[in-house]
């Protein structure tokens, strides 16, 4: 996705070529609090009246990324002044208390390419907080919508096809259903392995956010980009990015023995060859979720090539298909030697 | 014959409930149907309430878009009623997202006097919530049997203590009642029409299912298990005092799932547990067979599951007419040798089983359930004998018991 690329080295640039030391951080007393603001710009993360985000915040990116219906995302962290977050050895981030993750979702096509909505992922003492807000038509500021909502939306995806939908904004408790482990929520997409700084890496005070630079575990590779992985490994780093938050033995999808973390073995709780298990209609009338070497009988395809309630995978959060990305699902499956793994 | 001719569920009324006291503190939030943004705020009610709180659904009728969720602990939900007309119907027949109506992610719950119509995937599903209480519910595929309907109607999971009482449901494409990898659950007074599984228990640890009727579906009421899953072995599960009659419709649901295999015709199957008795049934008019014991029969490569039917109960039993049409492979033409029919309960051979009830048994001789069911031979079989002992009854928290006084 160059267009996503190209607008984030642009974003970057702006970031890192104007630092201002003078210009605040976000609110950090809002963050604390237990407060649900009704209005995004009482957190201060965006500067007064647009959406920029004040140059305090850590840009970054994913090498690959969820599929949220062709939206491009903005990232930010925070992590409250004189304290640092550290990378586990397993590969996953912990913040402190009072850190603040942002995401933004736009098109360039809506709303002059200004966000639709944004996401913040609050740590606070009782644990982290999930709060969607959703950009005024004035794009000066966005209101809280706790109970989501759906908001038509046109763009183009990138084989040039014009999409009008009605993209799901998620309530609070759909965004706990994808960051649950074990019922509390958890960010998802800052992983070491996965985590992509960029030009960010270079910045000042890149140091005062994290103990060091998370490089404990080799990098995932990017789902589009051949150079970065095998097939297979861009496919496994793909399902663990879009599927695995839920499937997985403390996810929302446990129940369902079908674990797709970028670590889990190849074998039957990963797909292939496994039955449905409460699949219903999701099964397409077919036997196993992966049939090596037939992507036509197997139901992750099925599904994840399905608009319809009910079928569709993943369950939120998605109203479009993401045709390049079945894509190599499929090619993956059809490389699959028949006998299985 | 202890078993009471028409169960108390088909006597009771679906009108409101006197509720218990609530905490001093609790309050309840009222949301209304009809309004335009009616879906929006009834999922920020239930997003807002706080632990006691009432959730007070309007009468009339939902017209709602997306999936509802809840994960607030010890919230009621309450409606007017499931009659259409009258009470507060959750009309999901333009969703457009979400894999259910209503999910339910908290403990303590209690569901109860509304209906949930014409979901695209499951009707109400409760994940991780102990001690939640379905109570006096509609959940319903409006045009009945069709394989586009959603997979379950009420749909716990991985949770201990469940109550399923008073609950109607009819049209799901897998099962009408499922409750999956759960502990310690009671399904009772309930209606289950016109599902392919009326009543399905799988994967689970101590159950009792009684006092329902399942009459209409492809199978009437099913005791799984399958391999590969994060909770697996279920056993101890009573199933007795149920009028399971008629279950005549012919399988709807997608292939591929377990229960498209599930001969149309079958009263009670137990598959790959071990403990269930099945007892003081009423069972009539079951084309393929009345009891149906069996192993699992698929090629699977879980080295801890256990594929057998064993140490089952069958005793006291009423038996009307059944195994007339046998509509499993194989099975017209061991009728027609038979006589036109086959014996009402019916038993693969495989694991073991005790049959105290005074009707004939037929085996299909094939212990070893990686036989393929082709090389049947099948055989009158006599499974008296003397049953171990019996499993005490379950027991749910006061706490649940008292939500339905």
């Amino acid at each position: 996705m160059k267009r996503v690329a190209a607008a984030f080295a642009a974003a970057l640039l702006c970031a890192s070529g104007a630092v201002a030391v003078s210009e605040p951080g976000p609110n950090q007393a809002v963050i604390d609090s237990a407060d649900m603001p009704a209005k995004l710009s009482a957190f201060g993360i965006f500067r007064a009246g647009t959406s920029e985000p004040v140059d305090a915040l850590l840009p970054y990116t994913l090498h690959t990324p969820l599929f949220s219906d062709y939206a491009e995302k903005h990232r930010l962290i925070w992590v409250p002044a004189g304290q640092q977050a550290r990378v586990a050895a397993d590969g996953h981030i912990d913040f402190p208390v009072g850190s603040l993750i942002v995401k933004s979702f736009g098109w360039p096509e809506q709303n002059g390419g200004r966000p639709v909505e944004t996401r913040l992922l609050l740590h606070r003492a009782s644990g982290w907080t999930a709060l969607p807000y959703i950009w005024d038509a004035d794009g000066k500021d966005a209101t809280l919508a706790i109970a989501g909502r759906r908001v038509p939306v046109s763009f183009k995806s990138p084989d040039g096809a014009a999409h009008s939908i009605r993209y799901a904004v998620p309530n609070k408790n759909q965004c706990k259903e994808c960051h649950s482990k074990a019922g509390t929520i958890v960010p998802i997409g800052p992983k070491a392995a996965n985590i992509d700084f960029g030009t960010a890496l270079s910045r000042p005070d890149f140091a005062r956010f994290f103990v060091k630079v998370p490089r404990t575990t080799a990098p995932m590779p990017r789902w589009d980009d051949p150079a970065s992985g095998s097939l297979e490994q861009r496919a496994r780093a793909y399902l663990d990015v879009n599927c695995a938050h839920c499937h997985n033995p403390r996810g929302s999808a446990s129940n369902s023995g079908l674990f797709l973390r970028w670590t889990d073995p190849i074998g039957v709780n990963y797909g292939i060859g496994k039955r449905p298990t409460a699949a219903g209609r999701g099964s397409g009338g077919m036997e196993f979720a992966i049939k090596p070497g037939d992507p036509d009988h197997s139901f992750l395809i099925y599904r994840l090539e399905s608009l319809e309630a009910g079928i569709a995978m993943p369950e939120l959060s998605r109203s479009t298909v993401h045709k390049e990305g079945a894509a190599l699902l499929r090619q993956w499956i059809a490389e699959m030697p028949k006998d299985g793994h | 014959m202890r078993v009471t001719y028409l169960p108390r569920a088909a006597l009771l009324s679906f009108a409101a409930l006197a509720v218990a006291a609530a905490p001093a503190a609790a309050k309840t939030i009222s949301v209304s149907a009809g309004t335009p943004d009616a879906n929006e705020k009834l999922q920020e009610a239930l997003i807002l309430a706080e632990p006691g709180d009432v959730v007070e659904l309007g009468a009339g009728t939902w017209t709602l878009t997306d999936g509802l969720s809840l994960d607030v602990d010890n919230v009621t939900v309450r409606g007017a009623g499931t009659k259409a007309g009258e009470g507060s119907i959750l009309d999901f027949a333009g969703q457009q997202g979400a894999g259910e109506g209503l999910l339910v992610t908290s403990d303590d719950v209690y569901l109860t006097n509304f209906a949930v119509l014409n979901t695209k995937g499951d009707g109400i599903k409760s994940k991780g919530a102990d001690r939640i209480v379905y109570h006096q519910l509609r959940v319903e595929w409006t045009a009945g049997p069709k394989e586009t309907n959603g997979a379950y109607g009420i749909y716990p999971v991985e949770s201990s203590d469940v109550l399923i009482d008073s609950v109607y449901v009819r049209g799901a494409s897998d099962a009408g009642i499922y409750v999956g990898q759960s502990k310690n659950i009671v399904v009772r007074d309930s209606i289950a029409m016109e599902n392919v599984a009326g009543i399905e228990i799988e994967n689970c640890y101590d159950a009792d299912v009684h006092d329902n009727v399942a009459t209409k579906n492809t199978g009437g009421i099913l005791v799984f298990d399958l391999p590969s899953l994060p909770q697996q072995g279920g056993h101890n599960v009573r199933v007795f005092d149920n009028m399971v009659n008629d279950n005549s419709t012919p399988n709807f649901a997608p292939k591929g799932n377990i229960v498209a295999s599930v001969p149309t015709g079958t009263g009670v199957l137990v598959m790959a547990n071990s403990r269930v008795e099945v007892f003081d049934n009423m069972l009539a008019d079951n084309g393929t067979a009345n009891v149906m014991i069996v192993g699992y029969r698929y090629p699977y490569k879980d080295e801890k599951y256990q594929p057998l039917p064993k140490d089952i109960a069958v005793w006291d039993n009423q038996h009307g007419k059944a195994g007339f049409a046998p509509a499993f492979p194989g099975g017209a033409e061991i009728a027609a040798a038979m006589g036109g029919s086959i014996p009402p309960v019916l038993w693969d051979g495989a694991g073991s089983a005790v049959v105290n009830d005074d009707v004939a048994v037929l085996s299909l001789n094939l212990p070893d359930v990686g036989t393929p069911q082709s090389e049947a031979k099948p055989s009158p079989a006599d499974l008296k004998g003397e049953a171990p002992a019996p499993l005490p009854g379950i027991t749910l928290p006061e706490s649940m018991e008292a939500r339905v006084q």
